[in-house]
């Protein structure tokens, strides 16, 4: 690892003044992104803003038909809390399905959407259930935040302070794991909603988490896996690497889509 | 360097160290308490498992400084004296070790495993929960069968 200076901020005021003070500086969340990066030296912030005391960037709530969850809400306990298997039991079993136990007791959904990976399970969500990500400027909609491969609308030193889910009828998300990584090799989330239906795809883009239009106006006019019979997304535009080529991925989409329709009932 | 203190087994240190000190660093290194082990460097074998204010977390994924003010346990702090905790007695029962370096990990995820999910564990449970735990010596049949058994001991034990 780089040398860096460590901050700890008491406050999200005090953390966004250190961020502006120190422009090749990095918050820390959970670490389970950054720390490997630096360890990697892929990363050498000169400084680690470390948000791990900011409480009340922590909870779930869930009102007006939205759940919120804050930035630094753990993917451990959105896994396993009541209102959001309540509400939205796709995004609970989302978080459970993160890597393993000792990263879902680390990781937060903040760290996760900031960061973007685009095997990285969480942006599926956002941009199929409509989320909207707050920081501590603006609200931006998740159809906006991601912009390609670790891109995303943040401005430098902008804290996101929590995402909001707008509750659908049905919901579901499958993911072909990459048993050594346990990241996704292709991920689906599916979501209805009053008259649309929104697919979005994560782990097989090359710049990251995408819609497909075209499922989401098949299920619309009928969501039932049938619905998507004969359907494909293009595999040019998808990643190819050792694990899985980009027809594999391709066909993946399909499937996984089809297994999420299903399972949405 | 910044100053640093927390809780490990029970005891309170405080050090001085550089930011850069991962939690591992500062057990193995300034404890000079070297039963957490390093097996990879990229988060991924789970031999460096420690429990953080309760929860079982990668140290070696974590910032020392992070940790400031919070209680660690570690692989040393579960036996009583000369009396093995009884996830590690039933590691040793069902030989749920060979070289024994992925174990320390193992029996931390373990205990915190049953905190969570209670003492009667499937063999589907623990090996989904074993996830992030790799073993390059026992094919795993072993673990998943003492730390079946250690949780059966656990919940005798805290009858
Ligand atoms: C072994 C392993 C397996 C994993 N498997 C998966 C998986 O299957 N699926 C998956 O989706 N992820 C996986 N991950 C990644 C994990 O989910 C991370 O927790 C997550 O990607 C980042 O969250 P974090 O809180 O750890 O962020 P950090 O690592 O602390 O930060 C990540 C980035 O986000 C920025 N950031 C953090 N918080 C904020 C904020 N509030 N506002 C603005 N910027 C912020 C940081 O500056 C940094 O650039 C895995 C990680 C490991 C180590
Ligand atoms: S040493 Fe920590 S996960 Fe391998
Ligand atoms: S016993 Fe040797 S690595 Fe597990």
């Amino acid at each position: 690892m780089y040398e860096f200076a460590y901050h700890r901020p008491g406050s999200v005021a005090e953390a966004a003044k250190l961020a502006g003070d120190h422009t090749d500086g990095k918050l820390l969340a959970g670490g389970q992104t950054l720390l490997p990066t630096m360890k990697q030296r892929l990363a050498g912030p000169s400084d680690i803003i470390d948000l791990s005391r900011l409480d009340d960037l922590r909870g779930i709530s869930v009102k007006d038909g939205v759940v919120t969850i804050k930035a630094l809400t753990r993917h451990a306990a959105v896994a396993t809390s009541a209102e959001v298997k309540a509400a939205i039991p796709a995004l609970a079993e989302l978080a459970g399905m993160i890597g393993d136990p000792a990263v879902r007791n680390k990781g937060t959904i903040g760290g996760s959407v900031a960061n973007n990976d685009p095997a990285a399970d969480y942006p599926s969500a956002c941009l199929a259930l409509g989320a909207t990500i707050t920081t501590n400027k603006r609200a931006i909609k998740a159809d906006d935040f991601f912009q390609g491969m670790f891109e995303t609308a943040l401005e430098e030193g902008e804290i996101i302070t929590s995402i909001s889910f707008p509750v659908p009828e049905k919901a579901n998300y499958q993911k072909f794991r990459n048993p050594a990584s346990r990241y996704a090799l292709v991920g689906v989330f599916v979501a209805k909603t009053a008259g649309h239906v929104r697919v979005a795809v994560t782990g097989a883009g090359a710049s990251g988490v995408f819609r497909v239009r075209d499922f989401e106006a098949a299920l619309e006019a009928n969501f039932a896996p049938a619905a998507l019979d004969g359907k494909s997304v293009s595999a040019s535009g998808l990643n190819s690497d050792i694990h899985a080529d980009a027809e594999y991925r391709a066909h993946l989409i399909t499937v996984m889509a089809k297994r999420a329709v299903a399972a949405a009932g | 360097m910044t100053a640093v203190s927390m809780t490990v087994n029970g005891q309170h240190v405080s050090a001085e160290i550089d930011p850069r000190t991962l939690l591992v660093q500062f057990l193995r290194e300034e404890l000079r308490m070297t039963g957490t082990h390093v097996g990879c460097d990229t988060s991924q074998c789970g031999c460096c498992v420690v429990h953080v204010n309760g929860d079982a977390v990668k140290s070696c994924t974590t910032l020392a400084l992070t940790c400031d003010g919070a209680s660690v346990t570690t692989i040393e702090g579960l036996a009583k004296g000369d009396e093995l905790h009884p996830m590690q007695a039933a590691f040793r029962e069902n030989h749920g070790l060979q070289c024994g370096f992925c174990t320390p990990g193992m029996i931390m995820t373990a205990v915190e495993l049953v905190s969570r999910k209670g003492t009667n564990l499937d063999e589907h449970t623990i090996r989904e929960e074993l996830e992030g735990n790799l073993c390059r010596c026992t094919g795993y049949h072993n673990i998943v069968k003492a730390i079946a058994a250690g949780a059966q001991a656990m919940g005798t034990a805290a009858e």
